[in-house]
């Protein structure tokens, strides 16, 4: 909402000198946050001149400009009666003896756009004739702003900033939803007064305003037939019309409708709808003007009918739906209540007669129907924050009076008055409720004194206070909101700070301190965490959602954003492939990055959500609550990881290192690590990763995931390079089959034994299971084993590699002979033998 | 005799080095050496003379190996301090094994809050992101016609009628923790939101926010206060401070803006704005099952993102959300 200070000032009394920055400072205490400030931008010198004479004088490039004579005021210079200039001006829309608005040298005009006297179509131009565009009046561009049009005739000479009120300024403030009555220059008024203490003048109460509205005008026929309430609401609960004949729609708005409107952000039309408009902003009771001599009888309030179709302002033709509130005459729907008026009745310049209507709508009502149509209009802004219902009155008569004013009109007493609106309810506000719930110590005459301000009607009880609210605000409902606007007007400042004691936590989740870990432990190895959107094209999710080809399920958004895919990822590889690209494409080769984070994981054949919803006032049955709880699809915690380029880079006497499956398999044992979990690796196949260079991850016989190169083919589609590995897993599955307890055993400190072993065996046995062979058959003396040498070629059978391993030995209650340990190693080899073939490589 | 101990004794002062000194000894004192044959002679040593060439000879051999070991020893240390010299390395250029990783700043930050929350006792609540719009909602005093409602800018799930969105505040989990723990409550929620804003210098539409929640007896926008200033100079500085101003949300009642006082803020200490807070509405209460007669409480919230800009001076969220390595690197594994 903006709001011009000249128009504010008529309402409250606010110092004469007051600063924007004042204004601002004022209503954000009682919760009007500040926005914007708004100017003219325009500094002087700006006259009144009057053009003596022009030559038009026809140019090579075929435009014709006029030399002008322009009488700016009397001469201060000697000699001089007046001050003349010459001025060049493009436009053709004037007569000699037309007052214009000009521009002399060090004038600024909006832009910013400084104004000095220069050499142009061969003559000095001595300043400038402007147009209302170039004010910041408005958009009409076709030529020079002649002031006649403003209806003025000012004094040749005269500040013509001042003329058309280019010095007001306007602050913007935003408001909250439950405050509808604040979009308006009243409302605002009414706050400032609070924030300040200054006195407030209600324009609804102007004594000639309300000598009007005690003169009502009836014999309209207007009926409200609402027979599809929604939320069992009457779409009107006021209907307030008004006549006035014989205007003169044409004339012109006058300069200072205009600059308010254009401060308050809204653009000159007519005369009629600018009136329309000033009195929405002035009271906040939107206003629609019909042309009487277009209507065909009566009005009627009512849904709209199955199929019927209505042209509104804005040119569109509109399906209606059948919840649609409209007001229709005898020929049909004429206008969207509270949205947006019909084309057929509209107000032109040939229009004399005018029917006003100030009514008042159900909010839900207007909000549904400005959402389905797509018509946000400042009058459905208005309704469905609620409008004073008691204000349709004076409004209705405000514009009675701008249009006898401005346009030549007399009120006639044709009109109607319907007001079913309900009387607000009293709230009771027991004793000490608001510094129980605020904490502060604000006296009992202090929260009388700010309920009492903000037009509450109060009566004391025993033990409480009932207070009926003011009409225009329905958004007080119970002790709380009465609690608010007594913290409100008397100052949140007052509020003193209190450290509360909780009791006694239980600290991290062992969950949220592994995840920690995990993530520390990854950075801590060289990878970079980072956070991708969840949004993912169905071809990835069908990807990387599952090892084995074929339509993952996955969930789809119903409004996804322009230029992102619409389904929720089922693997975090997509976004680390995007996030690698982009990286790449920055020259940040040598990448290692991951992310921990939630992936959604719907299970094939189920459908989720739920049926209409439970009330939100009170707890859903168990039953509810269950469903409510089972709607959503599993969304389990993945970690990813990706890698390319050089784990370690060439350096003096160092060899590169590049990254590849081996930092795959790495992250997963450092996050095992992190986590106190043994996780096992077994060759694995995944329809995204190389055949011979996948691993399956496993906490037992559980898979947690999959480590393992992309294929070469999709790392090329991806721009990625052709070695790219990737790493994902279920941290919260990992977490869960993770070891709750340490179990140590006490350390043995006798004498360790190291032997090697080599084993020949088919080249196709993962040297894995052999190492666990030999493991197992070694028996409890073997306390460490590790493959050491993979050797094919000399010496050893073709499709036969030898593999070496490094063991140490060690017994707990003495010293190993060499004997023992060379026997606990033999029958090591002997069960690699009998699983696998393997021979003792001598 | 003599001419054998001076032989031997020159011989050992100008060995060179370690290997030279060893074939001297062989020389001079080995089995062939002059000194050794002298010793086999005493055999035919007169015995009256006996003592007396023994001792003699005693005595030679012991200076020679005397001079054999303290050469030695020389010889050894400037060996070795040889060998030191020639393993030196440039430290500034040795080969690093070792490749620098980074947290997300965003992630640190949350695990920041959550470490000043349970330091006061408080718990970490977490919750689904899909999530069904009766938690993001209707438990949360929206109403469903309510403007607030439509300003969410919402991301729905298909079919449009299933009640799913993508969670727009992280409330759907106070109100989860409000269902399923036992009174009082004392519980922050950090994590993932999701609104339908473009990304751009100041917006993007997967955020994190932060809110905490306190139900209690007793409670009062006092200890609203408390806390959050309590949070502020931990976040901030000792000089920290909160300023409140009147706003609205469906969930809260009285509702307030908050405001913070940044003393170390680049450019000059400042007020910024932090977030949203209040008591939570007796709806939202109701909601959860909890008798609003008996017990109340506060509520605030406020995005990680934003804290994060403005906390330490970053103009740009794309910085913050496109995942380029070096930003995080800027942080380490601390924010």
């Amino acid at each position: 909402m903006r709001i011009p200070i000249s128009w504010l000032s008529e309402f409250v009394d606010v110092p004469k000198d007051v600063t924007p920055e004042e204004i601002h400072a004022a209503l954000v205490k009682v919760g009007l946050e500040e926005e914007d400030v708004h100017t003219f931008d325009v500094t002087g010198p700006v006259v009144v001149g009057q053009v003596l004479e022009f030559t038009p004088e026809p140019q090579s490039n075929g435009k014709t400009i006029n030399w002008c004579q322009v009488d700016v005021g009397p001469s201060t210079s000697p000699g001089q009666a007046r001050d003349i200039r010459g001025i060049v001006c493009g436009a053709h829309n004037f007569v000699v003896g037309d007052k214009v608005v000009v521009s002399l040298p060090g004038a600024v005009l909006p832009g910013p756009f400084p104004i000095s006297a220069r050499t142009t179509y061969g003559h000095v131009s001595d300043g400038m004739i402007a147009s209302a565009r170039e004010l910041g009046l408005g958009e009409e561009h076709d030529g020079i702003l002649r002031l006649a049009e403003l209806g003025l005739d000012p004094e040749v000479g005269a500040d013509a900033i001042a003329l058309l009120g280019l010095d007001d300024w306007a602050v913007e403030v935003n408001i909250t939803p439950d405050r509808g009555y604040a979009f308006s220059i009243r409302g605002i008024a009414r706050e400032y007064s609070h924030a300040t203490g200054a006195a407030f003048h209600d324009p609804a109460l102007v004594p000639s305003l309300v000598e009007l509205v005690e003169t009502p005008a009836s014999g309209f026929p207007v009926t409200i037939d609402d027979r599809g309430p929604v939320r069992d609401q009457i779409g009107a609960s006021v209907f307030v019309t008004r006549v006035v004949r014989g205007i003169d729609a044409s004339r012109p708005s006058p300069a200072w409708l205009v600059t308010r409107l254009k401060l308050a952000g809204i653009r000159s039309i007519s005369l009629v709808v600018d009136v329309t408009n000033y009195v929405m902003l002035e009271l906040g009771q939107p206003i629609h003007g019909y042309d009487l001599d277009k209507l065909s009888g009566g009005i009627t309030v009512r849904r709209a009918a199955q199929g019927e179709e209505l042209v509104t302002l804005d040119g569109q033709r509109r399906k209606l739906h059948q919840q649609d509130l409209v007001i229709a005459d005898d020929s049909g729907a004429i206008g969207l209540a509270g949205v947006m008026g019909g084309e057929s009745t509209e107000i032109g310049d040939a229009t004399s007669n005018v029917l006003i209507e100030a009514a008042n709508f159900d909010p839900v009502s207007i909000a549904r129907t400005a959402r389905r149509h797509k018509l946000p209009s400042e009058a459905s802004r208005r309704f469905e924050r609620g409008v004073d219902p008691d204000v349709a009155d004076a409004a209705a008569a405000r514009v009675v009076q701008l249009l006898e004013e401005l346009a030549g009109g007399h009120a006639d007493r044709l009109g109607s008055r319907l007001h079913a609106a309900p009387a607000p309810k009293p709230i009771e506000l027991p004793d000490g409720y608001v510094n129980s719930i605020v904490g502060a110590d604000y006296s009992d005459r202090e929260t009388l004194s700010a309920l009492g301000d903000i037009g509450g009607v109060i009566e004391s009880t025993d033990g409480a206070l009932l207070v009926t609210p003011p009409t225009w605000r329905p958004d007080l409902t119970d002790k709380a909101t009465l609690a608010e606007e007594v913290a409100r007007i008397i100052g949140y400042d007052r509020i003193p700070a209190v450290l509360p004691v909780a009791p006694p936590g239980r600290g991290l989740t062992r969950e949220q301190r592994l995840r920690r870990s995990a993530a520390h432990i990854l950075a801590a190895n060289g990878l970079t965490e980072v956070l991708a959107y969840p949004f993912v094209d169905s071809t990835s999710n069908d990807t990387f959602g599952s090892a084995a080809a074929g339509p993952v399920p996955a969930m789809k958004l119903a409004n996804p954003l322009d230029g992102e895919a619409p389904f929720l990822r089922t693997s975090l590889i997509p976004g680390l492939v995007d996030i690698a690209h982009r990286n790449l494409s920055r020259g940040l080769v040598d990448l290692g990055i991951y992310e921990l984070g939630s992936v959604f994981r719907p299970v094939a054949g189920r459908t989720y959500g739920s049926g209409p919803l439970p009330s939100g006032i009170v707890r859903p049955s168990d039953g509810e609550l269950a469903e409510l709880l089972d709607s959503i699809p599993p969304q389990p915690l993945h970690l990813g990881a990706l890698f390319v380029g050089t784990a370690i880079p060439k350096q003096p006497g160092q060899v590169a290192v590049q990254r590849g499956l081996s930092d795959a398999l790495d992250a997963a044992r450092q996050v095992a690590l992190a986590v106190h979990a043994t996780v096992s690796t077994r060759a694995g196949s995944h329809q995204a990763l190389h055949p011979g260079r996948t691993a399956e991850l496993f906490v037992g016989d559980r898979s947690i995931g999959y480590a393992g190169e992309l294929l070469p083919a999709l790392a090329e589609e991806y721009d990625l390079p052709r070695v790219t590995a990737v790493l994902e897993l279920d941290l919260g599955l990992l977490i869960e089959l993770a070891a709750r307890e340490v179990s140590p055993t006490a350390i043995a400190t006798f004498p360790a034994a190291t032997q090697d072993l080599s084993l020949v065996v088919p080249i196709e046995i993962p040297a894995g299971d052999v190492l666990g062979a030999v493991v197992e058959g070694a028996g409890e003396l073997l306390e460490d084993a590790r493959l050491v040498d993979d050797y094919r070629g000399s010496g050893i059978p073709a499709g036969s590699r030898s593999l070496t391993f490094a063991l140490r030995f060690r017994a707990a209650d003495r010293t190993l002979t060499a004997v023992e340990a060379s026997d606990a190693k033999l029958a090591g080899a002997a069960l690699a033998g009998k699983r696998f073939g393997a021979t003792v490589r001598e | 005799m003599n001419d054998a101990v001076a032989a031997a004794l020159a011989a050992i002062a100008f060995a060179p080095d370690l290997a030279a000194l060893r074939a001297a000894k062989a020389i001079e004192i080995g089995e062939a050496s002059t000194l050794a044959k002298l010793n086999a002679s005493m055999r035919t040593v007169a015995p009256d003379e006996k003592a007396a060439a023994g001792k003699l000879l005693g005595q030679a051999r012991a200076r020679v190996n005397e001079a054999f070991a303290a050469r030695e020893a020389e010889l050894f240390a400037a060996e070795e301090t040889a060998r030191l010299a020639a393993e030196t390395v440039d430290v500034t250029a040795l080969a690093s094994r070792w490749t620098p990783g980074a947290r997300h700043p965003l992630n640190l930050l949350q695990e920041l809050i959550g470490d000043v929350f349970v330091g006061m006792g408080w718990e970490i609540a977490e919750g689904p992101e899909l999530e069904n719009e009766w938690f993001n909602f209707d438990a949360l005093n929206f109403d469903e016609d309510h403007p607030a409602r439509a300003m969410q800018d919402t991301f729905f799930v298909e079919p449009a009628d299933s009640h799913l969105v993508l969670r727009t505040q992280t409330s759907p989990v106070q109100i989860r923790s409000l269902l399923t723990r036992e009174l009082p409550v004392y519980v922050i929620s950090p994590g993932k939101v999701f609104r339908t804003d473009e990304l751009d210098a100041t917006h993007t539409p997967v955020f994190h926010q932060v809110e905490g929640i306190a139900i209690d007896r007793g409670l009062t926008m006092a200890h609203l206060r408390g806390t959050l200033e309590h949070f502020a100079r931990i976040m901030f500085g000792a000089e920290a401070k909160i300023r409140l101003r009147p706003n609205y949300f469906p969930f809260t009642e009285p509702s307030a803006e908050m405001d913070v006082w940044q003393p170390n803020a680049k450019g000059g200490a400042r007020w910024v704005e932090w977030g949203g807070c209040g008591m939570v509405n007796r709806n939202v209460l109701r909601a959860a099952g909890i008798d609003p007669d008996e017990y109340q409480g506060f509520a605030f919230g406020m995005g990680i993102e934003r804290t994060l800009q403005f906390r330490n001076d970053l103009d740009d969220m794309r910085d913050i959300v496109e995942g380029d390595v070096r930003f995080s690197r800027q942080f380490g594994m601390v924010v």
